[in-house]
């Protein structure tokens, strides 16, 4: 069975060629059938193994599969390997099942599109390139996934390629994400010159062999393959492109931009966990950009009118919660938070996507209003993923999976008091604009009529993600109220476990009651300000303060035009400048005196006999001259 | 016997060069240009004709024969493009041959 992972990768790859090669000539239905089919038997496949690697571990806790050698030069001889442990197993489940539901809701929700095929191509080698990356048993053919998904993303963010913006927005995911790329690119580099390899596993352990904790070079690499992570995961400061890159179809925004891609941040973190445990400095950015990035998304979001965008921004914030936990060493509470996140920012994005579609491209939730009765079945699939963002207490998955974060934050041995005030403002900040997206989208006076309501092939994956994103929780309790440890015992072996901090152990029911307040009191206020009592909202969006900083919010921070003015206006000033490049005008002048003497001998030959013939004799004197001269 | 000093043929062959060479840079009537030749072609061989007398010589006659020869082929060649060239643009004016320039 384990001979069997390569062909997880395999299948996706296979239907974006089929897709790719005979796409024209498919019917509908057919172009589904591969488009999906491929990424469904990817998902049992997973699951097989997965049932597989739990009920009878192998040992050291890997399955490890080398198909072949990549190329060999100077030594440097990485091999296409794949490499599952429990932490990979946990990225290839969600991708695959995540992934399935969402191909299969895209067949109903981009069957009137002209695209379709390109569509299922792109979203199938998207697949394919992101369980590369996950699979990968050292850090090229990780790399190699990586820029596969960015490319991906660059394709599906700039799908309705005809709308300019859409072309602008792909554009600037792809160079953003490229200047972190770029970062990354060299810490690989530098990793290779230190150890001649670039495989992971031996990379992890001659790290702690030969650098003692806060070597120099280690610090260095933690950046640099920090610097890889942010860009990708839209962690401050390369934030800016995940909220213009809802350009593309609903479903990519699940996949892609909630669900898996952005993780591969997370997933890169964690991956390499031990050099960022040898670089604290490092760590402990991870985690101040995690917590400050929480808070600005967080704040972001609450002004948004844009369905989408409220959730790109949530998208951003939540993910900061997983560099939290990362950077505090929770590892296995990060990964947690991943899964959960991707199961119920999935639902909301396919649920936000069935609204759109059903109000025929409407996107401004001011313009919605009062489809709780007219599509209830998305109303309480959506309602259940929001209480799973909002981490409403007990019920709902994102509680266990926020509050361990929380707690950890606080209690944890690299934990400390700031980034937990920081997490639990982001929580109350969280709870706020969920509901107030939930309130004024479905509840209130109806604005729109209906165009059509949801199918079934829209409603079932809604369905399927919405129990997930309420029992994904119970795998995870806390120990004081049920303890139940099965997620983090499954990534035991790969992701080190977190002392906590005895003195406030006793303390903790305390910690997950305020948790649960604050969330309880961000919903409450929501349903003042937006439902109860629209004055009020209307009242402090009114005061001049307010309107400015609603403004600067809305705006993300004006994180746009401070990188316009830092980087792009510099670099469009230069390019300019040098708009008739400098080094091309001494070839220019070159093919202008060229054309100066051909223009003057041109005038020559004026076809009269006897000036020629004056020429021959006007030569011959001259060369007379010259034979006589002494 | 008293010979003519060398010079004076030259001399002679110089004058005729130039006169052909001078009608042939004025003259437009492209009849008068090749005769203009001619008396270049023979001047030439009026050069070859005594230098061969000053050294006894038989080369400068060999010479001269080829010359005369060449000139006999060029002068038929000559006048059938004459020929062709009144047959097309109705003229002999050598200016007006000129549908190539530039």
């Amino acid at each position: 069975m384990e001979n069997l992972l390569w062909v997880i990768p395999a299948l996706p790859f296979m239907g974006a060629l089929l897709l790719i090669l005979l796409g024209g000539r498919l019917s509908g239905p057919a172009v589904s059938a591969i488009g999906v089919g491929c990424v469904g038997l990817a998902a049992v496949f997973t699951l097989l193994l997965g049932f597989q690697f739990l009920t009878d571990a192998p040992a050291g806790g890997v399955y490890r599969q080398e198909v072949w050698q990549w190329f060999e030069v100077a030594g440097f001889n990485p091999s296409i390997a794949f490499h599952l442990d429990a932490l990979s197993l946990v990225f290839i489940f969600v991708i695959t099942f995540v992934g399935f539901l969402i191909h299969l809701y895209s067949t109903a929700y981009m069957a009137e599109d002209e695209g379709f095929t390109r569509f299922f191509a792109y979203m199938n080698l998207f697949v394919g390139s992101m369980l590369v990356l996950v699979l990968a048993d050292n850090l090229l053919l990780l790399y190699l996934g990586w820029e596969g998904v960015g490319l991906c993303s660059y394709l599906l963010i700039g799908f309705w390629y005809k709308e300019p913006q859409n072309g602008y927005a792909a554009r600037k995911a792809f160079i953003i994400t490229r200047v972190g790329d770029t970062a990354m690119a060299i810490g690989l580099f530098m990793l290779f010159q230190y150890f001649g390899t670039l495989h992971i596993q031996s990379i992890s352990t001659e790290a702690v062999q030969s650098w003692p904790v806060g070597a120099q070079p280690a610090l260095l690499i933690a950046f640099l393959l920090l610097g890889g992570a942010v860009g990708k995961s839209g962690q401050l400061p390369l934030q800016t492109w995940l909220p213009d890159a809802m350009a593309g179809p609903t479903p990519v925004s699940a996949l892609i931009h909630a669900a898996t891609m952005v993780t591969a941040g997370v997933y890169l973190i964690a991956r390499m966990h031990v050099l960022f445990e040898l670089a604290p400095v490092a760590q402990l950015t991870v985690a101040v950009i995690g917590a400050v990035t929480l808070l600005l998304a967080g704040f972001s979001a609450l002004t948004q009118s844009d369905l989408k965008r409220v959730l790109a921004y949530s998208t951003i914030s939540q993910i900061g919660y997983m560099f939290l936990a990362l950077g505090v060493g929770a590892w296995s509470a990060g990964i947690f938070h991943f899964m959960i996140h991707a199961f119920f920012k999935a639902l909301l994005f396919l649920a936000a996507g069935a609204i759109i579609l059903s109000l025929h491209h409407e996107q401004n939730m001011f313009k919605m209003g009062g489809l709780k009765e007219k599509m209830p079945a998305v109303f309480w699939t959506f309602l259940i993923g929001a209480a799973s963002l909002a981490a409403l207490p007990l019920i709902t998955a994102g509680f266990y999976s926020k509050d361990q974060i929380l707690w950890l934050a606080l209690a944890g041995e690299r934990g400390n008091v700031w980034l937990y005030a920081a997490g639990l403002m982001g929580a109350f900040i969280t709870a706020i604009y969920t509901f107030r997206m939930v309130f004024i989208t479905f509840y209130g006076e109806s604005k729109t009529h209906l165009e059509h309501p949801p199918g079934t092939l829209i409603i079932l994956p809604l369905v399927v993600l919405a129990i997930l994103s309420t029992i994904g929780g119970f795998i995870e309790l806390p120990h004081n109220f049920g303890h139940v440890v099965l997620f983090s015992d499954l990534l035991r072996p790969v992701l080190p476990n977190l002392a906590v901090d005895d003195s406030l152990a006793s303390a903790e029911w305390m910690f997950q009651v305020l948790a649960a307040a604050i969330s309880l009191a961000g919903v409450l206020i929501a349903f003042l300000v937006y439902l109860k009592k629209p004055e009020l909202h209307a009242q402090i969006r009114n005061s001049g303060a307010a309107m400015a900083l609603h403004r600067f919010w809305y705006s993300g921070w004006g994180f746009d035009k401070l990188y316009g003015a830092l980087f792009v206006q510099p670099f469009v000033f230069l390019a300019t400048l040098n708009k008739n490049d400098v080094i091309d005008s001494f070839y220019s002048f070159l093919t202008s005196l060229t054309r100066a003497l051909n223009r003057g001998l041109a005038q020559t030959q004026n076809g009269i006999l006897r000036w020629y013939m004056m020429g021959v004799v006007v030569g011959a004197l001259i060369i007379l001259t010259i034979s006589l001269l002494p | 016997m008293n010979t003519l000093p060398m010079e004076y043929g030259l001399l002679l062959a110089g004058i005729l060069f130039v006169i052909g060479l001078v009608s042939l840079l004025i003259r437009r009537n492209i009849i008068f240009m090749l005769i203009s030749v001619e008396i270049m072609l023979n001047a030439a061989g009026l050069a070859f004709i005594v230098a061969g007398a000053r050294w006894a010589q038989p080369e400068g006659q060999v010479m001269f024969i080829f010359i005369i020869t060449m000139a006999a082929a060029e002068v038929s060649v000559g006048l059938a493009l004459i020929l062709q060239l009144y047959h097309n643009l109705k003229t002999l004016d050598s200016d007006a041959a000129n549908l190539m320039h530039g």
